[in-house]
């Protein structure tokens, strides 16, 4: 067990784990924000993406002992009302089924669009490929993140 | 206008305060995460007032519908409630959507399954809002002292035209509560919806895509511990002795002990499938803390000897079915020699139709072709949890459950409390593709929890879960054609099995379509544990059918969906035998839109296409694949979809369940490695060997087009499946000009 002090969604949290204990389970198990999901804990299904320092990662492989100063942002802190483009987008075009796979999902999405705010079909293909969707809602989270990009460069 | 006599059962009146969360169901305060969001409509009224178990109206006129059944994904919380609001008559937006409890006295069939949910609830969510409209109606009538006949309803209003009086559902609502239920009820035409067949939102969007803890995994409660079970590592197998000295002295462990999900002589019920009878649970503080340890047991298990489960029937419980439980280690490699005998000797006959053994010796050509598909794993995106809470005298359960009512049944008989003791509520599931029908491990919550005296969380990780079994079967399909020298189909022959059951739809298409028909099935018993699986069977047939048609079509040089209408009309005009499984007339139909919505005469150059249609869940669904080659790979450009499923209830919802079924069905039969079987022991277990399809395997686009009618609705969550997978395959034929006889095609 250690003291780690935590900078998630621009608040400092303070947790007493194991070193070793995943990013993903810190946020789960003691800091109840259960935004994110645990799909396969191997970084194959993306549901736990989160951002660490503005890039997406898998947050079942990273330990929160690696964590340091880095600063992370979830679903829960992505807009304080859920008006982030990537999430009016995603209501707009009603993207989710279940539902479960969504917030990781939504995370790349941001995270891609951050990078580049107009992706290419091939681009959004690349960057969203490691988050699996099990009810298949593909086809309009590519609409979505088409629909995103626009938001976002119309208000910028 | 249909009167139907009312059916529901009238509560007591109920008032309550808002003040826990809008809630009715006192006990269900948490459902307060569950409930849409109230911010886009009417601030909470300050009182609540039910006029049946399906709705509350508050005397702002804000109205509560209870969205009964388990919501999978299939969009049921939106749909099932619009249904009860367009008879009720009010605006949508003035209406907010709880998860309903599971109580088998108001409602009917709270079970995710079978594509049924708005099938079956269709009349009983009509009557409920019928219902509530007339008491409504009859209270303003008493109060204006009019006939009830000259009050009308306009979105939430009452109204008598004659005196120009008026109210809100929220001002009569007191009063209606107090009319007795009518005896019958008038139901609308279906030309006079407003809010059926309108595109609606998904009622808990904004939940979704803000991370709201909606799910079974998210639940928590103050004190909680979290469990996890290890099972064999292999089917046939059984635990031996447990050596969790090292384990029980981790951090945070609390207990390690094994235990059994049913009692040795327990009547199953057909959702308590488990393969394995006795498991080790490992509880302790976080999930982090248990999965250590959990890697930290030493286990030894051995093979067990074959023994028997019994099974009490589904619709007749009292009829009990044994199972055998075949002892050995079962590998692919024996599966595929078995496979390879059976599929080559005489099955049981379960369909004859004229002579097809002359047919076939009479035959100018005859087509022959044969179908494989491995076992699958459901890998819902959710992997399977519950929350128990169990004390001296009642069980608390809360999760992702497609059959809360078996469930409850299962965990009232394992720890032996009546009934009415076992609360079961539902959450929102991450998926549940027929995996979540099988309830065992809200029973092993359980006895977990009772045996830990505490409120406990079991969680399997995705190694437990796509190794834990309840697969889809292996099947196997053999497939031959006759064809006369005029090209006519004038035999046609199936023999399916499977390990352990078989696929075969005898009396589905082309069954009734063709003199000379034979329809055959074998099985094998296995000890690998199996259940449905979406359209269970037909994700199979479908593909194996619609593949070999495509061939059969090309050996008779006849375009596929001519060939395919000319048998329809054979079966319309007149159908061989009496029990044919589908209306000709919409099966038809959905290959016609499909073919007009597709410009099936024009092919783009360098797009392949193929064809497939398929009937099974009530739903008739025609897709059309156009598949492009990028070097010398496979990219799916379109999938044009016409589908008939009667009334489509929420069509942004319907679309979305299309596309999403067509993509599944895409996976399923291209990439999804399925689960093969060594020593008896599962070849994947997670998804860095198991290969799920993914966004750049996608189509680029799906269009959807559903037929107009009125016929009453059927369900969605399935028919979409099956036939996108022949519809491919055929696609592929044309690309690469090699025929795709085992799942997966790409493999
Ligand atoms: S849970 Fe982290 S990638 Fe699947
Ligand atoms: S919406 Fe269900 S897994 Fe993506």
């Amino acid at each position: 067990m250690a003291n780690f002090n935590l900078n998630i969604n621009g608040k400092q949290h303070q947790v007493d784990v194991d070193p070793a204990t995943p990013l993903l389970w810190v946020l789960r198990d003691h800091l109840d924000l259960q935004g994110t999901k645990y799909g396969c804990g191997v970084a194959m299904c993306g549901a736990c993406t989160v951002h660490l320092n503005g890039t997406a990662i898998r947050s079942c492989q990273l330990p929160v002992s690696a964590i340091g100063n880095g600063s992370i942002t979830t679903i829960e802190g992505l807009s304080a009302t859920g008006d982030h483009p990537v999430q009016r987008a995603w209501l707009e075009q009603d993207v989710p089924q279940c539902g479960y796979c969504q917030a990781g999902q939504i995370m790349s999405a941001a995270a891609l669009l951050e990078a580049n705010p107009q992706p290419s079909d091939e681009q959004i293909e690349e960057a969203m490929s490691g988050n699996i969707c099990r009810c298949g809602t593909y086809v309009r989270i590519k609409q979505a993140i088409k629909t995103a990009s626009t938001l976002k460069n119309s208000a910028s | 206008m249909t009167l139907l006599k009312t059916k529901i059962g009238r509560r007591s009146f109920l008032k309550t305060s808002t003040a826990i969360g809008g809630g009715l169901m006192l006990s269900f305060s948490w459902l307060a995460a569950c409930v849409s969001d109230p911010k886009r409509v009417l601030t909470m009224p300050e009182e609540w007032f039910s006029l049946n178990g399906y709705l509350k109206i508050g005397e702002n006129g804000l109205v509560t519908i209870i969205s009964p059944n388990p919501e999978i994904g299939q969009n049921v919380k939106t749909s099932m409630p619009m249904i009860v609001a367009d008879e009720l008559d009010v605006d949508w937006t003035n209406v907010i959507v709880e998860q309903g409890p599971l109580n088998t006295d108001i409602f009917t069939r709270q079970l995710a399954g079978g594509s049924q949910s708005i099938r079956q609830g269709w009349q009983g969510l009509r009557m409920a809002g019928a219902t509530a409209r007339r008491m409504l109606r009859e209270a303003a009538a008493k109060a204006w002292q009019v006939p009830v006949e000259e009050v009308t309803t306009k979105e939430g209003m009452l109204l008598h035209e004659k005196s120009g009086k008026n109210a809100t559902y929220g001002e009569m609502a007191s009063a209606a509560a107090n009319i007795p239920v009518p005896e019958e009820v008038e139901l609308k035409n279906a030309d006079d919806f407003k809010i059926i067949g309108t595109p609606r939102k998904n009622v808990d969007g904004l939940k979704i895509v803000t991370g709201e803890p909606l799910f079974g995994l998210d639940y928590r409660r103050e004190g909680m511990l979290t469990a996890m079970v290890i099972h064999p590592p292999a089917f046939g197998m059984k635990l031996k002795s447990l050596d969790d000295n090292e384990a029980r002295n981790m951090p945070g462990i609390k207990d390690i002990f094994t235990f059994k999900p049913y009692e040795d002589g327990h009547v199953k019920n057909m959702f308590d499938a488990s393969a394995f009878t006795e498991l080790i649970a490992v509880v302790g503080n976080s999930t982090w803390e248990v999965m250590n340890a959990k890697k930290a047991v030493k286990a030894q298990w051995e093979p067990f000897e074959e023994y028997a489960d019994e099974f009490s029937h589904y619709s007749d419980p009292s009829r009990k079915i044994a199972k055998r439980q075949p002892a050995g280690l079962e590998s692919s490699a024996r599966h595929a020699e078995i496979i390879a005998e059976y599929s080559s000797k005489p099955g049981n006959v379960v369909r004859r139709d004229g002579n097809p053994e002359l047919a076939f010796k009479q035959a100018a050509k005859v087509i022959e072709s044969q179908y494989f598909t491995p076992f699958h794993a459901h890998n819902c995106m959710e992997p399977l949890n519950f929350f128990a809470n169990v004390t001296a005298d009642k069980a608390e359960l809360v999760g992702p459950i497609q059959t809360p009512e078996f469930m409850e049944k299962s965990v009232a008989a394992r720890l032996g409390l009546p009934l009415e003791k076992v609360d079961i509520q539902m959450t929102r599931m991450g998926g549940g593709f027929g995996r979540k029908l099988y309830g065992h491990y809200g029973v092993e919550a359980a006895v977990i929890s009772q045996k830990m005296n505490a409120p406990v969380k079991l969680i399997y990780t995705r190694e437990d879960d796509m190794t834990h079994g309840t697969y889809s079967p292996a099947f196997h399909a053999l497939y031959r054609a006759a064809l006369d020298e005029n090209n006519n189909l004038i035999g046609f022959h199936v023999r399916a099995g499977g390990i352990p059951e078989s696929p075969l739809f005898a009396n589905r298409f082309p069954a009734g379509a063709v003199d000379n028909y034979l329809a055959e099935e074998w099985s094998y018993d296995s000890n690998i544990s199996v259940g449905a699986f979406r359209a269970p069977r037909s994700n199979f047939m479908a593909a194996a059918e619609q593949s070999f048609l495509d061939e059969v079509a090309e050996a008779a040089g006849k375009d596929p969906i001519k060939f395919r209408l000319e048998l329809f009309e054979r079966a319309k005009n007149n159908p061989v035998g009496e029990n044919n499984d589908y209306d000709a007339s919409r099966y038809a139909g959905v290959l016609e839109l499909v073919r007009d919505k597709s410009n099936w005469s024009e092919v783009q150059p360098g797009m392949h296409r193929g064809v497939a249609a398929y009937y099974c869940h009530n739903s008739y669904v025609a897709q059309v694949v156009d598949l492009e080659m990028k070097n010398g790979k496979p990219v799916i450009q379109k999938v044009h979809c016409a589908v008939d499923c009667g009334i489509v209830v929420n069509p942004l919802a319907a679309a979305n369940l299309v596309e999403g079924g067509t993509v599944d069905g895409i996976g399923h039969a291209m990439y999804n490695s399925g689960i093969t079987f060594s020593e008896g022991k599962p070849d994947h277990s997670n998804f860095n060997t198991h290969q799920w399809i993914r966004h750049r395997d996608a189509p680029r686009a799906i269009d959807v087009h559903f037929v107009q009618n009125n016929t009453d609705p059927t369900g969605l969550g399935e028919p979409p499946f099956p036939p996108v997978m022949g519809a491919v395959a055929n696609a592929l034929y044309h690309a690469t000009k090699k025929r795709y006889y085992n799942q997966p095609y790409l493999g």
